[in-house]
């Protein structure tokens, strides 16, 4: 069994930037701030890679939906293992209303033209916490879907999957070909080992518009506001038990 | 306790921004011609921030227990060849990274930003030991050693003894001949990496009457019978690098372990010093900035009188006084390392680099003890270590006293 894995790669801003609100309110500063690949996209690459060594897999797409610097998490990409990268190109004006519905049919479509047995992505991306690509993507497709993966067996055509549910664990059955989405606790990612970062280079990196896709990216939202979240404000003391159970009885809570 | 666990996360958190934004300033994806010394290639970019990653997340908080053990600790010398930082520029055929000198120098800095002891176990490795193999050995000894010292093997390069520091060229070891053999007798001191080295480049006199022009350098296995590695030395600080006394009892090495050509080890001993010192520069930028980016989080958060210690003027002056001298250390440094890249004469502006960034981290080290006031001073804290490690870095690879004959004679030599 020789599978082939479509990873997606998504540039988010690092996640121990502190996030500052743009002052007019449209957004977050993105401008000169640190990015990185998504924490979840790494971990579903680190899961790619694992099966490929595993001679489970024989090929690992990455690929990546944004403006000219979502190359560089490509590149990571590629120097974690990837064999080759594609990069569908989006101008960052179209970008900043980019959605997972367009995104999964970008997805959709890259999975069904390179002949795709298993698309791996982190089950949310840290800027907009959407948790929906995977979902939708695996609509589109109309295969079967495995979200918040915490542990993946593959056996001849089809993938048992431990999911990290609310009310516990849940493990599910679902054939090939399918979409699977990594939780944290899927594995520890890799660090790119030097040589791997200096091989990356000679890897093929393909670009693509989503017009050559067929894709539609226009906004079906408008931005009307960004801002912080409200300041929390201070709790109340109380004196004694009763009190406070006075208190919770006043806010309706039983 | 309390403090080493504040320190811990805040600070981690903080540096990480302040790599952040300074990684930002790096991204070569502009329109206009960038020329700054911050113009780093991709590939470039990438090791680098790979391994302040690596240093910050791996390597940090093993940093206390290696300086209390006297040793580096075998998981974190395994995840240095793992992760190929000791065969920077070794070719891929051989199983080294295959980058250039300049990714040697970003490693070793980001390295010596969190700790002085690995920064220098991987610079003498790349940029002594590697360099003199690529640079000189024949084919033999390139198979046999290049693909050992990228993957599981550190080296060692032995110079100094008793009585020859920076008279290197009165060493007494020697080697006299028999037949294809040579037998090495003398004792060399201050070995940095010795205690785990497999392999020693070893200059010693095959002809004592030649004076300088004798001194060859032998490549000794570890297990060659005669060779022992005596104490280490009990040191100020970079306690975590072994720095022993090798001994040479008839030690037998064949004439194909030698090093270039017989009677130029002086040469090649000059020349890869000269490289040298810039990873040596390059690891007290390191040990400056790591320091100092602890010390201003402190002081962006201490309070006396009603404000951050940061935002008298005092302080700010002094602050921005460092800063300055540091980044100057900097560019000098990677200027070094891009002249010598482009095959350029670089020698002075090494000494240069090497000289002024050792005192720059000295000076920084110190002020950074005294902005933090009395836990600067307790172990505690991570800044007096710094303060120690980084002042062996005017004495070793050339004293700062060298240096400055160095730079002078090429000053005369450009008004010639």
């Amino acid at each position: 069994m020789s599978l082939r894995i479509l990873v997606g790669c998504k540039r988010a801003i690092d996640y121990a930037v502190k996030i500052q609100v743009k002052s007019d309110l449209s957004g977050v500063v993105t401008e000169g701030v640190k990015h990185a690949l998504n924490p979840f996209d790494e971990i579903a690459m680190e899961e790619a890679v694992r099966l490929k060594e595993k001679k489970l897999a024989n090929e690992v797409i990455a690929v990546s939906c944004g403006p000219a610097q979502s190359q560089d998490v490509l590149r990571t990409a590629l120097a974690l293992g990837a064999d080759k990268a594609f990069h569908v190109e989006v101008p960052a004006k179209e970008y900043e209303t980019l959605q997972p519905i367009h995104v999964s049919k970008i997805l959709a479509k890259l999975a069904e033209q390179e002949k795709v047995d298993l698309i791996i992505l982190g089950k949310q991306a840290i800027d907009d916490d959407c948790n929906q690509t995977g979902q939708m993507t695996a609509a589109v497709l109309n295969w079967p879907q495995a979200t918040f993966a915490s542990k993946l067996q593959l056996k001849d055509k089809e993938a048992t999957c431990e999911r990290e549910i609310d009310g516990g664990l849940e493990t599910i059955s679902i054939k090939l070909p399918a979409v699977v989405t990594a939780d944290l606790r899927l594995n520890t990612p890799r660090y790119a080992t030097l040589p791997n970062i200096m091989k990356a280079k000679k890897k093929p990196l393909k670009k693509f518009s989503p017009k050559d896709l067929g894709v539609d990216i226009t906004p079906r939202q408008e931005i009307v506001k960004v801002c912080e979240p409200p300041k929390r404000q201070g709790g109340g003391k109380v004196a004694s038990t009763e009190e406070l159970v006075e208190r919770i009885k006043k806010l309706g809570v039983n | 306790m309390f403090a080493i666990r504040n320190i811990g996360t805040k600070t981690f958190r903080l540096c990480r921004n302040l790599a952040q934004k300074n990684v930002a300033n790096l991204s070569t994806s502009t329109d206009t011609i960038n020329r700054s010394l911050y113009n780093f290639s991709d590939e470039e970019v990438q090791l680098k921030e790979t391994v302040g990653r690596l240093a910050r997340e791996k390597i940090e908080s093993k940093v206390r227990e290696m300086e209390q053990k006297g040793d580096v600790l075998p998981e974190i010398r395994q995840l240095m060849f793992d992760n190929g930082l000791m065969g920077i520029e070794i070719p891929g055929k051989y199983g080294g990274t295959e980058s250039s000198f300049f990714s040697s120098i970003l490693v070793v800095e980001e390295l010596g930003k969190v700790d002085g002891s690995i920064s220098v176990m991987c610079d003498i490795q790349n940029t002594l030991i590697n360099t003199l193999l690529m640079q000189l050995g024949s084919d033999y000894l390139k198979d046999k050693y290049l693909p050992r010292l990228a993957t599981d093997m550190i080296g060692s390069f032995c110079l100094s003894e008793s009585s020859s520091g920076s008279d290197a060229f009165a060493m007494r070891t020697s080697a006299s001949k028999n037949g294809d053999y040579y037998t090495i007798n003398g004792n060399k001191l201050w070995i940095s990496n010795s205690k785990h080295a497999g392999v020693f480049f070893v200059m010693a006199n095959v002809n004592p009457s030649l004076g300088y022009k004798g001194i060859t350098c032998f490549v000794v296995d570890r297990d060659t019978p005669g060779l022992t590695i005596g104490k280490n030395e009990d040191k100020l600080g970079l306690l975590a690098s072994s720095t022993c006394a090798v001994h040479f009892d008839d030690v037998k090495v064949h004439e194909k372990n030698i090093l270039g050509k017989i009677g130029q080890g002086y040469k090649y001993a000059i020349s890869i010093l000269n490289e040298g010192r810039i990873g040596i520069g390059a690891q007290m930028i390191g040990l400056a900035q790591g320091c100092f980016d602890k010390t201003i989080a402190y002081t962006r958060e201490r309070q006396q009188f009603g404000q951050r210690i940061f935002d008298f003027q005092g302080m700010q002056h002094q602050i921005s006084h460092v800063a300055t001298q540091l980044e100057a250390a900097r560019l000098l440094v990677y200027n070094a390392a891009r002249l010598k890249e482009a095959g350029k004469p670089f020698i002075k502006e090494a000494a240069m680099a090497k000289y002024f960034a050792s005192e720059v981290a000295c000076q920084t080290t110190s002020k950074c003890i005294d902005w933090m006031g009395g836990v600067g001073y307790t172990k505690d804290y991570p800044i007096e270590k710094y303060y120690r490690d980084c002042k062996v870095g005017t004495i070793y690879e050339g004293t700062s006293n060298i240096q400055l004959n160095t730079i002078a004679k090429l000053i005369d030599a450009e008004f010639k």
